[in-house]
């Protein structure tokens, strides 16, 4: 056993670190630590610098476009991109849809997608949930007729977050009402947003940052090359994307970026007229959190270890998504008690420090995290009926 | 970045957790407890003869070279069936003090025999008003001769009504000194108290008790940074005698809630009970996971780098592992608070490690006052 990096890795995470450093430019890094954190047109800018190094998508193989690093390097990337400023509309690109395409798609499909999620020249977002398919997501109903060569689409998808800048959507379409099984009459389908029949509407989220959508379609044309994993077998790509998502959704990076943040913001402000951090009750308080924090990053660094011998991380990484979404929740939820009066600051300009500004909204955001990938208590259906293997009625 | 066992400390923990299920199943552990023997002396030397008694040591005092690691199994394996024998007690309290306090003479005289299983050690540090603050003891050492004379009363000293030799911590004018005290020396009045886990600890009064110099270890005033470091030990002990428990417990529950019916139906398929059983999963991965990284950390010299993740497992174990025993109990209903169900036992033993080495409150203070932590 050894829990150590070795000094190869904190090589590289000294030259990822360096690197961002330079190449991030003073606006994009501002906005980053900002209230609502990078906004579209930022998180393009910043994708295209990533992909100009090379370093966009690190996990994709590198004849794709990866950068051939172990998994040990990319969970180092990936927590020094997320300290600084994490892409947010590309993910769905380069950590959903992308790999899934690797997987299941076409020669054509490939060809015709990957490069273009690669260079930041298409985004995507997701067309899952409809208003009454959320957790049953196999009930959903949104249907895609045969017509021919092609499909007529029709219904409508919700939380599609940033479908108002995305370019194109991956749908889960009903394409068998006829199916014994529910899951057995989906399709994996791509739609390009600017097909005539689709509209988008956004919505201000908790966060307000205007990242959810509703986005509906009707009598939408979609050639049926645009399937992914043949017809009615949509249910077992959404499955594989689950896998992809389980220690994505751990959130070690975020956590650790909130807790620098609230340790500087209790330095910073003054309890009995001394600073915060020196108090021991408020010291005690972020203890906790910091002490639950390594538990979880044991946790994941167990998985890493497996991923980094080649092998699948073990039963416990099931509790990644679990355990990380409440962590990041107590711990953004800490940050606002610990600025007191200034947990009240919304979108203002030179009211508190900047750094103060981006509590409450990501501390919104983040009310989504026990919801997003699966709620939490959908989770732990899962977990009781595939690890623990407790009977089902 | 390595998590995995190597192939011999793999083999260790199956040796060992065979040997608790085959050789010391729980019935061995209430027999025991309920005819008052405790433990039985032939099993230890059987666990010295197989070396599990010498695997932190180092091999010119009869030990195995191996890491605190390789010990950290063996606790946690014995956990899984409640072995008596004071492995924690004898070889981590005591053995791991002796080690690194004791001269060579000391070491062949009272570590080696231990290692062989031949004796037992105990390790006299707790008074009264400790209050887990190893510095905090009114006990004397008087210069009396060429030796010295103790004075002084120790609480809850684990296997001290056994043990062959006491190590004992007194206050000499150079400060918190430890001698070693053959238990059966003039002066040495022990009284033995039953502990909430259905085992025993004693109550030790010195009486003046004369020891020579060549039974004081290191110098004078050396003692309480030994002390602090064995309490790092121990508290990696204890999370990993915890893992044992709490996975024992996690699996017994997990089986009730699939065998036991009600309403017709299994239990284990009530959503309710589904979810309580996915968060104590949880908090025993957790528990599992940072107890990897106290057991790595308790061999670091740094404190530094040492104490953060051994605070950080122990206030783990007094958080999620006494969850889960709590849940474990409420989970088996009206048959778990009875002393026939094997459930109750662990639950004990579970709040015994959380009360010993520094509590909940004690860590989170010792993480919060570490500099490095912040």
């Amino acid at each position: 056993m050894n829990l150590t990096f070795t000094e190869e890795e904190d090589a590289f995470r000294q030259e990822v670190r360096a690197w961002m450093q330079e190449a991030m430019p003073e606006g994009l890094r501002r906005a980053a630590q900002g209230a609502g954190g990078l906004n579209f047109e930022e998180s393009v800018e910043w994708h295209k610098l990533l992909y100009a190094k090379g370093w966009i998508a690190p996990h994709w193989p590198k004849e794709l476009g990866g950068t051939g690093w172990d998994a040990t390097r990319r969970f180092i990337f990936n927590e020094e991109l997320e300290m600084v400023g994490a892409l947010r509309i590309s993910v769905l690109g380069l950590s959903m849809v992308g790999p899934l395409i690797m997987q299941f798609g076409t020669e054509a499909q490939k060809q015709r997608f990957l490069p273009k999620i690669l260079r930041g020249e298409e985004f995507w977002c997701q067309g899952y949930s409809e208003p009454n398919a959320g957790s049953d997501l196999a009930s959903l109903r949104m249907t895609a007729e045969d017509a021919g060569d092609h499909f007529i689409v029709n219904g409508q998808k919700t939380w599609t977050s940033w479908a108002q800048n995305a370019d194109w959507i991956f749908c889960l379409v009903r394409t068998d009402p006829a199916a014994a099984k529910k899951q057995n009459g989906i399709t994996f389908l791509l739609v390009d947003l600017k097909t005539p029949g689709v509209d988008v509407k956004p919505m201000l989220t908790l966060g307000h940052a205007p990242a959810f959508c509703d986005t509906f379609f009707d009598n939408v044309k979609v050639p049926k090359e645009n399937i992914v994993g043949g017809l009615n077998q949509g249910w077992t790509v959404a499955k594989a994307l689950l896998g992809h998502e389980r220690t994505l959704l751990a959130l070690i990076g975020p956590s650790r970026h909130v807790l620098h943040k609230l340790k500087h913001i209790a330095s910073t402000k003054t309890v009995n007229r001394r600073p915060m951090l020196e108090d021991p009750k408020w010291r005690a308080k972020i203890a906790r959190l910091e002490m639950r924090f390594r538990a979880h990053l044991m946790v994941s660094y167990r998985a890493l270890s497996d991923q980094q011998k080649g092998k699948m991380p073990g039963p416990e990484a099931s509790i990644l998504k679990l355990v990380g979404t409440k962590l990041i929740q107590e711990l953004t939820e800490l940050a606002m008690e610990v600025m007191g009066e200034n947990s009240l600051t919304w979108y203002n300009e030179g009211v508190c420090a900047p750094i103060e500004e981006s509590i409450g909204p990501y501390f919104c955001y983040e009310r989504s995290a026990t919801i997003y990938g699966g709620s939490n208590e959908i989770q732990r259906n899962v977990i009781a009926k595939m690890i623990l293997q407790l009977p089902s009625r | 970045m390595d998590f995995e066992l190597d192939q011999e400390q793999q083999m260790l923990a199956k040796t060992v957790s065979d040997f608790a299920k085959n050789e010391s199943p729980v019935e061995r552990f209430r027999k025991l407890r309920d005819d008052g023997t405790g433990y039985d002396p032939a099993v230890w030397r059987k666990m010295g003869e197989l070396g599990w008694l010498g695997v932190p040591f180092v091999e010119s005092v009869g030990g195995f070279g191996g890491s605190f690691i390789e010990c950290a199994i063996v606790l946690e394996n014995l956990a899984t069936t409640l072995v008596p024998e004071p492995y924690l007690a004898s070889v981590v309290l005591g053995g791991m003090t002796l080690a690194r306090a004791g001269n060579a003479t000391q070491h062949e005289s009272y570590l080696t025999p231990m290692i062989e299983g031949e004796s037992t050690l105990a390790l006299a540090y707790s008074e009264a008003q400790s209050r887990y603050d190893v510095s905090a003891i009114e006990t004397t050492a008087t210069p009396d001769g060429s030796g010295y004379r103790l004075l002084g009363e120790k609480v809850w000293v684990l296997n001290g009504h056994r043990a062959d030799h006491l190590i004992v911590s007194a206050k000499a004018s150079g400060g918190v000194t430890l001698f070693v005290v053959p238990r059966e020396a003039e002066g040495v009045n022990v009284t033995v108290a039953k502990t909430i886990d259905g085992q025993e600890a004693a109550f030790i009064k010195l009486d003046n008790v004369a020891v020579a110099d060549d039974a004081r270890l290191g110098e004078e005033g050396s003692g309480a940074v030994v002390l602090d470091r064995t309490m790092d030990y121990a508290a990696a002990a204890a999370v990993a005698e915890g893992v044992g428990i709490a996975t024992t417990m996690l699996q017994m529950t997990v089986d009730y809630l699939g065998t036991r019916e009600q309403f017709g139906v299994k239990i284990g398929s009530f959503q309710a009970l589904q979810h309580r059983a996915v968060d104590m999963y949880a908090e025993s991965e957790l528990l599992r996971s940072i107890s990897m990284a106290s057991m790595v950390r308790a061999d670091e010299e740094d404190p530094r780098t040492r104490r953060g993740d051994i605070s950080a497992a122990k206030y783990q174990l007094a958080t999620g592992g006494i969850w889960v025993a709590q849940q474990s109990l409420q989970l088996h209903g009206g048959i778990g608070v009875t002393d026939e169900h094997d459930i109750g036992l662990y639950f004990k033993r579970m709040y015994a490690l959380n009360a010993l080495f520094g509590d909940q409150e004690h860590h989170v203070a010792r993480f919060a006052s570490e500099p490095s932590s912040f």
